[in-house]
């Protein structure tokens, strides 16, 4: 059996994961260790040296890969490097596309709750105005996030791409990705208090959140299911929440209760007239 | 025209009016644009891909634009809308330069996706049209907006506003309202079907046209345009059955080649009209509209196998599919190992994702219950249905009378109440978002 030290990112589990692969170790020989270790606890790879050439693997493994390293399920690595061996040494060279295997199924579930996690950071992120560079002019934005798996590397260029023209930072208790216009990069995460807490648009926001919802519809397991509670510490229109729906019942049967009104004749309004002769015609 | 709206009235003020008045209009989607993002430029915004929902309102729906009314003043009478000339509420006006100020600072905090603008229709339709441009057109020339932009045509406006609006916006859609002139001579008497579809067909032509010898060595390139156009259908506002309704959808996604028809159940309004129905139509009603609507667009389904002369409502209690195979149980059991992608995505409880996993995986192991489990496929409602390895419904099962009553919601659930909608279940929700049935 090999313990293999790793760091918890897709790249240190790859270079062993290859090293392994080349030398012939099955997946019931090894176990994966993401733990902080102290040096020298376990015995190192030196001992299984590669000894044959890596066997090629399909970029589309490499994608899959990639998201699920960066969720937080300890048994990621060693599913990782099954499908790995199945893939390769196994002779099912085809085995990606058999969804209903149970490896295969699993990586997809852990990828898809990782894109998942990606979208919602998306979603929720809100940045604040922190400053304004007084030399370039470029308002500087500062938001605090908190994801449910180790995705800030690979959500971060999504920001990039959508807000290369201000200045921004986006903190995090695992990584943190910050953007001066030329550069995208990551520093160690933060606690929670580094970040501003309010901004001078959130009130705005907030009546536009109260004012587009509409209380004779309410759905709030739908609404839920798409926005779990998980995420609402962190918006600002989420404190309006339990007083919207409490309110709406009122507000729904005074709709109803209040008296229909006729219709009332078109004002004198040449363009009106124009649409009657159009009809008409 | 008596309608007077107060020329300083605080913005915050504005946006409680006019983002109230925008919000009967069901789409807020900001996908399907080309794609374009903020580097090496000197603004803000991307669009490309699938939208993206930065909140959820108390109703379920995703709130993924900045969706206001420019004027909630309005010259027309329509009695389902809430901005009706004969409706007492309160009037307001963005200027252009608010409205721009408001979608960029919103977008910079990441609350939005780009703006859904909209308009009561004031003066005249180039007038109003004109303003709505205005805004588009400040938002990209003058601040380099590369966000999403979807603007609400007005059919009567000139050709060459609404081609000038497509330039700059991402989506366009005009709102056809309800199925039938009848319908709307009757509820929104400025409005006209034939009127509506013509200005339909015109963006259908731009839309073609930006898309058409893209790929053509020194091809010129298209004018910019928005790259697809929607629709609103108000349901329960007029007597229209769901077989007119679709009907009707689908002389809009053939013919107009629509990228989605939005179903709009009529909601109860602060200042009804007396042309108007007392109730709104069960919620479920809607939901049952879009999962049929699915069908037809992704599942290869027909309208007349949905909705026809002889049963022309939706079943409240069953989804549409589900219906479907209950009448036409001849078709049944389907191999899933063996049957054709066409009858796979006829089984109730088989979605697209799923029979394409189901034919890949196929071609590789036979496909048993435990595969099916591992899909999520939900067994009770596949079962009757589908043969796998290791399990063959007994044609008893079939036959059986009683096979309706089993997929039937729990008697308390039936009961269709205003205040405790039978709707969908959180899983009917995601379904009818996901698409899968
Ligand atoms: S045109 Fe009709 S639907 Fe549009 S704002 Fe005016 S009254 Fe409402």
């Amino acid at each position: 059996m090999h313990t293999v030290p790793i760091q918890p990112v897709f790249e240190s589990w790859r270079d062993r994961a290859r090293e392994l692969l080349a030398s012939g170790v099955p997946p019931e020989e090894v176990l994966w260790s993401d733990e902080p270790q102290a040096p020298g606890l376990f015995a190192t790879l030196e001992e299984v040296a590669p000894r044959g050439a890596v066997p090629k693997v399909s970029p589309v493994f490499l994608d899959l890969a990639r998201s699920v390293a960066a969720h937080r399920d300890g048994r990621r690595w060693s599913v990782l490097y099954r499908v790995l061996w199945r893939l390769t040494r196994g002779g099912e060279r085809h085995l990606l596309a058999v969804a209903t295997d149970g490896d295969v199924r699993q990586l997809q579930q852990w990828a898809k709750a990782v894109g998942r996690d990606i979208h919602k950071m998306h979603a929720f992120v809100r940045f604040r105005l922190v400053a304004q560079d007084e030399a370039t002019g470029r308002e500087q934005f500062v938001a605090w996030f908190e994801p449910e798996h180790r995705i800030v590397l690979l959500a971060a260029g999504f920001f990039e791409r959508r807000f290369a023209g201000m200045d921004w930072s986006i903190l995090t208790p695992d990584d943190c990705a910050h953007w001066d216009g030329v550069t995208l990069h990551f520093t160690p995460g933060v606690p929670r208090r580094a970040a501003p807490d309010e901004d001078a648009l959130d009130d705005l926001w907030r009546t536009y959140y109260r004012s587009i919802f509409n209380p004779a519809r309410l759905k709030v397991s739908a609404m839920q299911s798409e926005m779990p509670k998980k995420y609402w510490k962190n918006l600002p229109e989420a404190p309006l929440i339990a007083d919207l729906i409490a309110g709406s019942g009122g507000r729904v049967e005074k709709m109803l209760r209040t008296e229909a009104s006729a219709p009332r004749p078109a004002p004198k309004n040449r363009y009106l007239d124009s649409l009657r002769d159009r009809t008409a015609s | 025209m008596r309608i007077t709206v107060a020329p300083d009235m605080e913005l915050q003020q504005k946006l409680e009016i006019l983002a109230d008045a925008a919000k009967y209009d069901a789409s807020c989607a900001s996908s399907g644009a080309a794609r374009k993002d903020s580097r090496g430029g000197k603004g803000v915004g991307s669009t490309g891909g699938a939208g993206i929902c930065h909140s959820y309102a108390p109703d379920g729906r995703c709130i993924s634009l900045l969706k206001v009314l420019l004027t909630n003043a309005c010259l027309y009478d329509c009695h389902y809308c809430i901005n009706r000339r004969s409706s007492n509420v309160q009037r307001a006006r963005f200027t252009p330069d608010e409205l721009v100020r408001l979608t960029l600072d919103f977008y910079k905090r990441n609350f939005i996706e780009g703006l859904f603008l909209s308009s009561g229709i004031i003066q005249s339709a180039d007038y109003t049209m004109e303003l709505v441009i205005e805004v588009a057109r400040k938002l990209r020339e003058d601040h380099h907006f590369r966000g999403y932009i979807h603007l609400k045509m007005i059919p009567e406006a000139s050709p060459a506003l609404i081609e000038k609006a497509g330039r700059y916006a991402d989506r366009v859609s005009i709102n056809i309202e309800l199925p039938t002139q009848q319908g709307l001579s009757k509820l929104a008497p400025e409005k006209n079907l034939a009127r509506t579809q013509e200005a339909m067909g015109h963006l259908r032509e731009r839309i073609d046209e930006r898309f058409a010898d893209q790929r053509r060595p020194g091809a010129l390139k298209p004018p910019p345009f928005a790259t697809g156009q929607s629709t609103q259908m108000l349901v329960g506002a007029d007597d229209s059955t769901d077989a007119v309704i679709l009907r009707r959808a689908d002389v809009l996604y053939g013919d107009y080649r629509l990228r989605r028809v939005y179903y709009s159940g009529f909601s109860p309004i602060p200042q009804p009209s007396s042309l108007l129905p007392l109730r709104p139509p069960p919620l479920v009603r809607e939901h049952r509209l879009y999962q049929a609507d699915w069908l037809l667009r992704f599942y290869g389904f027909k309208v007349e196998e949905i909705a026809s002369d002889a049963a022309p409502n939706l079943d409240l209690q069953l989804d549409p599919k589900l219906v479907w195979a209950l009448r036409n149980r001849a078709c049944f059991p389907a191999d899933v190992n063996r049957a054709s992608r066409e009858i796979l995505l006829r089984v109730p409880g088989l979605g697209v994702r799923n029979v394409d996993r189901i034919l890949s995986a196929r071609r590789f192991t036979r496909l048993r219950l435990a595969d099916l489990v591992r899909l999520r496929v939900p067994m009770k409602k596949v079962l009757p249905f589908l043969i796998t390895a290791d399990h063959t419904p007994t044609r008893f099962g079939l036959d059986d009378d009683a096979l309706r009553a089993r997929f039937l919601p729990p008697p308390r659930q039936a009961e269709l109440d205003f205040h405790s909608p039978p709707a969908a279940t959180v899983g009917d929700l995601v379904s009818v978002r996901s698409g899968e049935l």
